[in-house]
């Protein structure tokens, strides 16, 4: 019993580990990192260190002192400024086509946006929402700012 | 003794202030690229139609309770507010071009050293990492040359993490014939077209 137990709990983690393994399609990265500066995913805060790899649905946040700057694999650039908040809400990538959708939720803060690949290929393929409105990116170098 | 002016205006300037507080309002700025040339950014209703682009540098749409209104700004306003949000942007990519001997998975003596060029960057650029797209020119079929571009992008990739290159930090990725150095008709030998570029992000 308790031998079945254990093996059901192996399967379980071994299925975790897989799914998660899928789910982590590696979108981006963290390249420079200043003061108060973290990746919120799935509730929990990670520190925003050069080199981190970013995942669909997570949610950039910097404090009073802090910036981000990130990369994504569609050469895209980002740089987000204090007191901000901004969720990766949406990312697919054909690396081969360049066909893709890339969605960013600018819910409190400054964001300064280069475009890459997915909107040179697809206008509007890159959307930015912000608390009052949707933007449709046809290229390429452009700052949002909410103020709430 | 107050005036019941001065205490209407106070009332007044208080509702503003409440009125300011309870509505959002977003600010889109369009700056122009690092190439010279400026792209736009349309405001979209909510059926996906344009309500207003900008498009011209340092151009303005502000957003507010669904309204929109343009303006233009300058770079030296620009700059002033949006100064070091600008500056954080990581570094633009950098790209090198390598070329194969004819027929063969072997650099050209040419593109080797890029190798170790580019490897050096990798370890000097924070959280940085590799892509290695392959190109094909327009001889075969579609199908056959994404295969083939792969094929020449994981060569390079492979001989990038036999130089130490962490596997982790390294993609490899065909492009087939779809971006073209040189223009060209379908089904032209062309040499040039027939590259790898590797990418440091």
């Amino acid at each position: 019993m308790r031998i079945l137990t254990i093996k059901a709990l192996a399967v379980c983690a071994a299925t975790t580990v897989l799914l998660t393994g899928t789910a982590m399609a590696d979108i981006g990265r963290v390249k420079i990192s200043v003061g108060e500066a973290s990746i919120e995913r799935g509730g929990e805060l990670i520190p925003a260190k050069p080199g981190l790899v970013l995942d669909e649905k997570d949610v950039l946040v910097t404090g009073a002192n802090g910036r981000l700057g990130v990369t994504f694999v569609d050469n895209s650039r980002f740089s987000a400024g204090p007191n901000s908040r901004v969720e990766l809400t949406e990312f697919t990538f054909n690396p081969t086509t360049h066909d893709g959708g890339f969605e960013t939720d600018v819910q409190a803060g400054t964001l300064a946006i280069i475009s890459g690949q997915i909107a040179k290929k697809t206008p509007d393929a890159m959307k930015v929402r912000t608390p009052t409105t949707i933007l449709g990116v046809r290229g390429t170098e452009f700052v949002v700012e909410v103020a709430n | 003794m107050k005036s019941i002016y001065s205490r209407v205006l106070k009332a007044t300037l208080l509702l503003a202030m409440l009125g300011l507080v309870a509505c959002a309002s977003d600010k889109v700025t369009l700056l122009p690229g690092a190439d010279g040339s400026t792209g736009a950014v349309a405001v979209l209703s909510d059926d996906g139609g344009a309500v207003a682009v900008i498009d011209k540098p340092y151009q303005v749409a502000n957003v507010r309770d669904g309204s929109v209104s343009t303006e233009q700004s300058d770079a030296a306003s620009v700059s002033a507010q949006y100064g070091s949000v600008l500056e954080g942007l990581p570094p633009a990519l950098s790209n090198y071009i390598l070329y194969f001997q004819t027929g063969t998975t072997v650099l050209t003596d040419e593109s080797m050293p890029k190798l170790s060029t580019l490897l050096e960057e990798v370890r000097t650029r924070p959280g940085s990492e590799v892509q290695v797209t392959g190109h094909t020119d327009t001889v075969g079929s579609l199908e056959d040359n994404d295969a083939l571009s792969l094929q020449r992008a994981e060569t390079v990739r492979n001989l990038l993490v036999e130089r130490g290159l962490d596997p982790s930090l390294a993609s490899a990725v065909g492009r087939g014939e779809r971006e073209l150095l040189v223009q060209t008709e379908d089904n032209v030998d062309e040499e040039r077209n027939r590259r790898v570029e590797v990418t440091v992000r």
